[in-house]
């Protein structure tokens, strides 16, 4: 049998690969970086009026990373809330994988579907921008919150707590249960995931301080945001590390699951978690001693933020420049900042005192 | 083929009816952008389906063309990182989706091993060097030209759809009217008798290998410039989608029978029916829901015939056990 002739294509291909590298025509990375520098900046449009009356009737979607995920139904229900209030109406759609591409089939249909607004987490800060710019074309405004967007997808961002301060006060936290000394680990979401990436950093550079000499981050683990294998994360952990001290697990999927390990096993007590987590789902956790204590933002208040930020959008008070101004009902009064981000304000740390006063 | 006839026409009735009644009844179905869109969406799994079906055809299946699919994105996003021209990784791209397919065929040709055990151990291979190539990575800083064209349409069909239209009349070309066609349909129902009629069967199903790797990295580039997003998991659960495209197109999982137009319908149905559903703002798990149904019905009714004779036959297997 000839072997000679079925290989020809490929030889052929590989030949027409080094014809176009021998040319060395074609787009590179640095021609691209150079046209978009040259590109002039988009400076924004349309003026804002701050004293117009928000709109009645306005549709709000809400379209968080996955449907089911309690953290997002809270927050999504805080802006659903919030649209009751001013007269407008919020839904909840979305898919239920968190994956890259899965929300753009979404954002399409949002589109059809003429909504005013659009509320996103995004699951990839890239991914979505073509169908959010497309979104923008229509006249919808963007509102991105909790995981960020490219700028150039979004008109505001809506924020937690600032990064820098999540990423801190969960490394003190955990210092001040384990006497500032020890090996410790992460047991993060999915490696790409924004925010924990973000968090992570600060942890790492909060923990190159001097009173931190004594403890050693020794793994970041990823659990995907997914309850089983973030338990086994955490099994995996305590075995690999027997003499591991504490846990950081900033996301709440993370940290229910690595409670719900650690209250069966013998460790129970001794390794310390933290992080960030919803009171209703670490109550028990916290009550049987498994966890002292932990923190988050009030998601119910994020999404009511991000809601009116969406209102005050499409209803011509903000454009999203900074220094604008808007009120969002019960919380006060808001300043978008740099690059259209809007700060909801320090995380409230969660312990056996105060718990039963949160139910969310 | 009767039994094949018959399914295309109830797929082509329901795939109809479906889009009477979410014309009718969902605000903003019938428009040329939600067309668009809505096309937009099928391309990857179009493009895979189309290589499936000759796979399946041939009573061979390929479980790792989504994983083919993340690495050639991987490799793009590599390549675009190190400072390539982006008209060079395209084909290299190709390249590695051809390799991918070419370990897949010569695992099942040369060692006769069980494609479905080869394709889920390469299903976790490909996605898995993927991951070793760009890590947790977003390369997203690709040419706007190309980005650009991805998601461009001419009028309300979208470029990427004109693609999966060109291809899919040589696919079906290849499988309805050429000598190729016919060796793949044959030896899909009886390869040994194939293989004594003369037909060339490790050498047709290396091949289907190799093309089917091909189309994964080319659903790749279509992929990453669509989403302007080159990541190691993309695509992530998409041969799911591919592979229940081509079974409720008619194609026999056992091989032998199924048509290329059949399984375009069919990708085009699964992509009506989501797009109505999350229009009509049904929630996931109900399209999740209604997804597998379709799935599970197609698997079955084809197959009701052959189960009751056996229910009613006394089984021949029984027999010779005794």
């Amino acid at each position: 049998m000839t072997t000679r002739s079925p290989w020809r294509p490929v030889a052929l291909l590989a030949g027409l690969v080094l014809l176009t590298a021998a040319c060395g025509g074609g787009t590179t990375r640095s021609d691209v970086a150079a046209q978009q520098s040259s590109a002039p900046a988009t400076a924004a449009s349309a003026s804002a009026n701050p004293n117009a009356p928000l709109k009645q009737g306005l549709k709000i979607a809400f379209l968080p990373k996955q449907v089911n995920n309690p953290y997002f139904t809270i927050a999504d229900e805080g802006g659903i809330t919030a649209a009751k209030e001013f007269g407008g109406e919020g839904k909840e759609v979305g898919p239920s994988d968190a994956s890259a591409s899965s929300q753009v089939s979404y954002i399409n249909t949002l589109i059809q579907q003429q909504q005013d607004a659009i509320v996103i987490a995004a699951n990839d800060p890239n991914a979505v921008v073509p169908a959010l710019k497309q979104a923008m074309a229509a006249g919808i405004k963007v509102v991105s919150f909790d995981s960020d967007t490219a700028p150039d997808g979004r008109h505001v961002f809506v924020n937690q707590a600032g990064a820098e301060d999540l990423g801190r006060t969960q490394v003190q936290l955990l210092a001040e249960q384990i006497g500032h000394k020890g090996k410790i680990a992460v047991l993060s979401a999915t490696p790409n995931a924004t925010n924990q990436n973000t968090w992570i950093e600060f942890m790492k550079d909060e923990l190159s301080k001097p009173e931190y000499k004594d403890m050693e981050l020794v793994k970041v683990a990823y659990g995907n945001d997914d309850d089983q294998k973030s338990f086994t994360e955490t099994q995996g952990l305590l075995r690999s590390y027997p003499d591991l001290a504490g846990i950081i697990s900033p996301t709440t999927v993370g940290i229910a699951a690595a409670a719900r390990y650690l209250s069966e096993s013998p460790s129970k007590g001794k390794v310390k978690l933290t992080g960030l987590g919803t009171p209703n789902q670490l109550r028990k956790f916290v009550k049987d001693g498994t966890i002292e204590a932990f923190e988050l933002w009030n998601p119910a208040d994020l999404g009511y933020l991000a809601s009116y930020a969406a209102a005050a959008l499409a209803s011509g008070q903000i454009t999203g420049a900074e220094g604008e101004k808007f009120k969002a009902g019960k919380l006060g009064e808001y300043t978008v900042g740099a690059n259209g981000e809007v700060l909801l304000g320090k995380p409230t740390v969660f312990d056996k005192d105060n718990i039963d006063d949160f139910d969310f | 083929m009767n039994t094949v006839r018959r399914w295309e026409g109830l797929i082509f009735v329901l795939l109809v009816g479906v889009c009477v009644w979410a014309s009718l009844g969902v605000d903003g179905f019938a428009n040329g952008s939600n067309v668009s869109f809505l096309l937009l969406d099928t391309t990857e799994i179009a493009l895979m389906a189309l290589t499936m079906t000759l796979v399946i055809v041939a009573a061979e299946i390929d479980l790792s063309v989504a994983s083919t699919l993340g690495l050639s994105c991987a490799v793009l996003g590599w390549l675009w990182n190190a400072g390539l021209p982006i008209e060079m990784i395209m084909p290299i791209c190709l390249l590695v989706g051809a390799l991918c397919g070419a370990v897949n065929g010569l695992l099942v040709t040369r060692l006769g091993l069980p494609s479905l055990a080869v394709t889920i151990g390469t299903f976790a291979l490909f996605r898995g060097l993927a991951y070793v190539i760009l890590g947790d990575q977003a390369v997203a800083d690709l040419p706007p030209a190309y980005t650009g064209l991805a998601t461009a349409s001419i009028g309300p069909v979208p470029v990427a759809t004109v693609l999966v239209a060109a291809l899919a009349v040589v696919a079906a070309v290849v499988l309805h009217a050429t000598g190729v066609g016919r060796a793949v349909f044959a030896l899909g129902s009886n390869e040994e008798a194939a293989y004594f009629a003369g037909v060339r069967v490790k050498r047709i199903k290396f091949w289907l290998f190799v093309a089917s790797g091909v189309m994964a990295s080319l659903a790749s580039l279509v992929y990453t410039f669509r989403y302007a997003s080159a990541r190691a998991d993309n695509g992530m659960g998409l041969e799911l989608a591919v592979v229940a495209a081509v079974l409720l197109g008619g194609v026999s999982i056992f091989g032998g029978r199924g048509t290329l137009p059949g399984v375009l319908m069919a990708v085009l149905l699964l992509g009506v029916v989501r797009n109505a559903l999350i229009l009509a703002d049904v929630a996931n798990e109900v399209l999740n829901f209604v997804t597998g149904l379709l799935l599970v019905a197609s698997v079955l009714a084809p197959n009701l015939g052959a189960v009751w004779r056996r229910r009613t036959t006394p089984s021949v297997e029984g027999k010779s056990a005794s």
